[in-house]
C-alpha cells in the first residue's frame, strides 16, 4: 500500500474503476496523451486506449452533453472540465439534462455520469482558474455534490460515484492535490455517498466543513485544543442530497457551530448548513452559529488571494468568539 | 434532381493569383425536390417512388399528424391541454424522416416533432399526456433508447453526439437522428455538437426542420448565412438542402444520409425547408410579427396536398380513399384523447420517485411532508 497524494487517489480510482467495467470511459480536453493538465487521467489512455480515453475539442458544453447522450446508451462517462472556471457553460446540461432524465421519462432512460473539476483557490492560478462553485451545483435537484478532502475519501468517493446509477458533480479541491499524502489500499472499496465524516471529535464547539477547507479546520483544531477548547470537525463529503443528521447530532451535543468554506458567503453552501440547525436543533445552540468564508467579492488574482481565503487564524477567531458568546 | 453537398478538399481547384492569394476551398449546397406544389413532378423520381405503398404510407402519417395537431390545439383551447406546440405545415418532414430510420436508431426529437414521434411508435395518447402535463407521456412505448422531446432550444444537439458516440464504441451501425429547427442552429451547442461530430465521425444525422420562423424572429434575422446546411460544411460535414414539404424528398435524403452513415462515412446533416403555418404554440399570436399574405402563400406548399395531388395524378388515391383515411384518423385520434382525459393522475410521490434510482434519505421527509399535504388537502 502506497503513500499517494490526492491526486494520485484520483488516478488510481479512476483506473481501477475502467479495470473493473468496460463500459466507463474518460472523456475532456487534454486528457488523453497529455493525462490531463494536473495529470489525473495520467497513464490512462495508455491503458484502456483511445476509445475509452477520449481527447475532446475545446467545448465544455458539449463534453457535458456528449457524456449525458452516451450514459442514457449504456456507457458510464465520466467527463473532466479542465477547472471548475470553465464549468459553467455545462450548467445548463447538468440542470436541464442530466439532473432530469430519470425524473423526466419516470425512469425509462438514466445519466450515470461522473462530472469531475479541479475547483477552489491557493494555488496561485491564472484568472478564472479558482472559483469555487459547488453551490451552484448543490442548488440542481436530481444531482449528487461530492467533495473529497483527502486521498483516501477521494478514492473511495471517486469510486463510489462512478458507480453510481445517478449523475454526479465531482469537485477536487486542487488545493490539496499535492498537500499530503496517506496510504491509500487500490482495493475498489468505495466510501458511502451522502454521509458526512466526522475527521475529530469534540466536546465543546462543532466546525462544519468541506474540500480543501478541512486542513485549516483541523489547524485551527488542534490550536484551540491547546486553549482548552475541544472541536468536533465534520466533513460533510457529499453535499447535495445533505444530510444532516450527523451535523444536527452533533452540534445539539457541542451546542455551539461554526460552518467554514472558500466559497463566496452569501448563497453559498454554508448557509443552507446553518438553516438546518435553525430548523433542527435550535433549542440545542448555546450561541449564535458563525460562517467563516470567503467575502462576496470575485476571488482576486493570485497576489491578494491569501487575503480572501478563510485561514486557520480567521477559524480560530471564530471559534473563540462564539465560545464567548455562550 | 439528383444533389448533394460538395465539399472540396483544401487545395482542390487551386487556382494561384497573380496577388498573391491561392483559392484553397470551395463548397456547394444543393437543394433537392421532386415533387412540387399540386403534385407537379420536376425532377426524375428516385426509386422509392416506384413503390405506391410507401408514398401511400407517409401520406397516411401525415394526416394522422395533422388530425392529432388538430386535436391537440382544440383540447388546448377547451382548458384540457397545456400549451402545445403545432406542427401543421411540417408534417412532411417528421415523417420522412422517421420513415426513413430503423427501430434501432435513435431519435432525439426537438418539440415540434409529433410526427417523427408518432411514425417512431409513440402513441397519441402519450403525446397528448406529455403536453397535458404529465410526465408518463415521455414514458413511452416507442423505441425506449428514443429521446424525450427537448425544449431548450438546440440543447439536444450534445445528446445526439453522445448517443452516436456509445454506437460507434460498440461499432454498431445505427444511426442517432436529432431534429431542431431553424433557430437552433444559432446556438454554440449546435457548432460544438457538429464539430465533435466530424471530429469523431460519429454516426448522427443533424435535421433541421427550417420553418423560417423563431417564434418572432425571421430566418433572415437569425443568420447572415445564406443557408443553414452549410453551417455543417464548416465542420467537415455534408449538408444539403431538401425541399422539406415534398415527403418524398425527404424521405430519399434521409435515407441516403442514413445508408452513407452506417457505411461509415461520417455524420450528414439535412436543413429541410419548410413554414411553420401555424402559431409557434398556442400560447403565441402569430399575426403580431408576420402578415397573413405571407402565410397564405405558403399554404399553397402544404405537404400534405401536395402528395395527394401527386397520389391522384398517379390514380393511386381517390376521394373514397381521402374519406375513409380522414374517418380512420378521426377515431383513432379521438378514442386516443378519450384515454388521455381518462388517465388517472400520478401520485404527488412520484415527483420523489425518479429523481434518483433510490431515494436518498435525505430526500424521505420531504416527500413524506408532500403525500401528507396532499391528504391534508383531502381531509379538508
Amino acid at each position: 500500500m502506497a503513500d499517494i497524494d490526492l491526486l494520485g487517489a484520483v488516478n488510481l480510482a479512476l483506473a481501477r474503476a475502467m479495470q473493473d467495467d468496460e463500459t466507463i470511459i474518460v472523456l475532456g480536453e487534454d486528457v488523453g496523451a497529455n493525462g490531463g493538465v494536473f495529470r489525473a487521467t495520467d497513464g490512462l489512455q495508455e491503458k484502456f486506449g483511445a476509445t475509452r480515453v477520449l481527447d475532446t475539442p475545446l467545448a465544455e458544453c458539449a463534453i457535458a452533453g456528449i457524456a449525458v447522450g452516451v450514459a442514457t446508451q449504456g456507457f458510464r462517462p465520466i467527463a473532466e472540465i479542465q477547472f471548475a472556471g470553465f464549468i459553467y457553460p455545462v450548467i445548463d446540461q447538468m440542470l436541464n439534462h442530466a439532473s432530469r432524465l430519470r425524473n423526466r421519462t419516470r425512469g425509462r432512460l438514466s445519466c450515470p455520469m461522473v462530472l469531475r473539476a479541479p475547483y477552489g483557490g491557493g494555488v496561485h492560478a491564472p484568472e478564472h482558474h479558482s472559483e469555487s462553485p459547488e453551490a451552484l451545483f448543490a442548488h440542481i435537484p436530481g444531482l449528487r455534490v461530492v467533495i473529497p478532502s483527502s486521498p483516501q475519501r477521494a478514492y473511495g468517493l471517486l469510486l463510489a460515484a462512478i458507480r453510481n446509477p445517478d449523475p454526479v458533480v465531482f469537485l477536487e479541491p486542487k488545493r490539496l492535490y499535492h498537500a499530503f499524502k496517506e496510504a491509500v489500499s487500490d482495493d475498489g472499496k468505495e466510501l458511502a455517498l451522502d454521509q458526512p465524516v466526522c475527521l475529530r471529535q469534540g466536546r465543546d464547539i462543532t466546525l462544519v466543513t468541506w474540500g480543501a477547507s478541512t486542513t485549516e479546520v483541523l489547524s485551527a483544531a488542534d490550536q484551540l485544543e491547546t486553549e482548552g477548547i475541544s472541536v468536533e470537525v465534520i466533513d460533510i463529503a457529499t453535499l447535495s442530497p445533505l444530510n444532516d443528521d450527523p451535523i444536527c447530532a452533533s452540534v445539539e451535543k457541542t451546542g455551539r457551530c461554526v460552518v467554514v468554506h472558500e466559497a463566496v458567503r452569501t448563497g453559498g453552501f454554508g448557509a443552507e448548513i446553518v438553516a438546518r440547525i435553525a430548523d433542527r436543533s435550535l433549542n440545542s445552540l448555546l450561541a449564535p452559529v458563525r460562517r467563516v468564508t470567503g467575502y462576496d467579492t470575485v476571488i482576486p488574482l493570485p497576489r491578494l488571494e491569501a487575503h480572501y481565503m478563510p485561514g486557520q487564524k480567521q477559524v480560530v477567531k471564530a471559534v473563540r468568539e462564539v465560545m464567548e458568546l455562550s | 434532381m439528383n444533389s448533394k453537398s460538395n465539399q472540396a478538399e483544401p487545395g482542390d481547384g487551386a487556382q494561384p493569383t497573380d496577388n498573391g492569394m491561392t483559392h484553397v476551398a470551395r463548397f456547394d449546397v444543393f437543394c433537392r425536390q421532386y415533387i412540387a406544389p399540386e403534385g407537379d413532378v420536376v425532377a426524375d423520381l428516385p426509386k422509392v417512388a416506384n413503390d405506391t405503398e410507401l408514398l401511400t404510407t407517409l401520406y397516411r402519417q401525415m394526416v394522422l399528424t395533422r388530425t392529432f395537431d388538430q386535436k391537440a390545439i382544440a383540447l388546448q383551447r377547451t382548458g384540457r391541454l397545456g400549451t402545445y406546440a403545432s406542427v401543421l405545415g411540417q408534417e412532411a418532414i417528421g415523417t420522412g424522416v422517421a420513415s426513413a430510420m430503423r427501430d434501432d436508431d435513435i431519435l432525439l426529437p426537438s418539440f415540434r416533432e409529433h410526427g417523427a414521434q408518432l411514425q417512431r411508435g409513440v402513441t397519441i395518447r402519450e403525446l397528448l399526456l406529455y403536453w397535458g402535463g404529465d410526465e408518463r407521456g415521455s414514458d413511452f412505448s416507442g423505441p425506449r433508447h428514443d429521446f424525450p422531446v427537448c425544449i431548450p432550444v438546440g440543447s439536444h444537439f450534445p445528446h445526439a453526439a453522445g448517443a452516436a458516440l456509445a454506437m460507434k464504441l460498440r461499432g454498431s451501425n445505427n444511426v442517432a437522428v436529432v431534429i431542431a429547427g431553424d433557430g437552433a442552429t444559432s446556438k454554440g451547442e449546435f457548432y460544438e455538437a457538429l464539430n465533435i461530430a466530424g471530429v469523431w465521425q460519429l454516426p448522427l444525422l443533424v435535421v433541421i426542420a427550417n420553418n423560417q420562423w423563431a417564434i418572432s424572429v425571421s430566418r433572415k434575422q437569425q443568420t447572415r448565412a445564406r443557408t443553414l446546411a452549410q453551417k455543417a460544411i464548416a465542420a467537415g460535414i455534408p449538408g444539403e438542402q431538401v425541399d422539406g414539404n415534398d415527403a418524398v424528398a425527404v424521405y430519399t435524403a434521409t435515407l441516403e444520409a442514413l445508408e452513407a452513415i452506417r457505411a461509415g462515412q461520417g455524420p450528414r446533416l439535412i436543413e429541410a425547408m419548410t413554414y411553420r403555418l401555424g402559431d409557434h404554440t398556442t400560447a403565441d399570436n402569430a399575426s403580431r410579427y408576420r402578415d397573413d399574405e405571407e402565410v397564405s402563400h405558403h399554404w399553397h406548399e402544404d405537404p400534405i396536398s401536395r402528395l395527394r395531388d401527386y397520389l391522384t395524378a398517379q390514380s393511386c388515391w381517390t376521394k373514397e380513399d381521402e374519406q375513409s383515411l380522414l374517418e380512420e384518423c378521426r377515431g383513432l385520434v379521438e378514442a386516443e384523447a378519450d384515454a388521455y382525459l381518462a388517465t388517472p393522475a400520478q401520485a404527488v410521490s412520484t415527483m420523489f420517485d425518479d429523481l434518483f434510482e433510490v431515494l436518498p434519505d435525505a430526500l424521505k421527509l420531504q416527500r413524506e411532508q408532500a403525500i401528507e399535504a396532499v391528504q391534508g388537502d383531502q381531509n379538508g
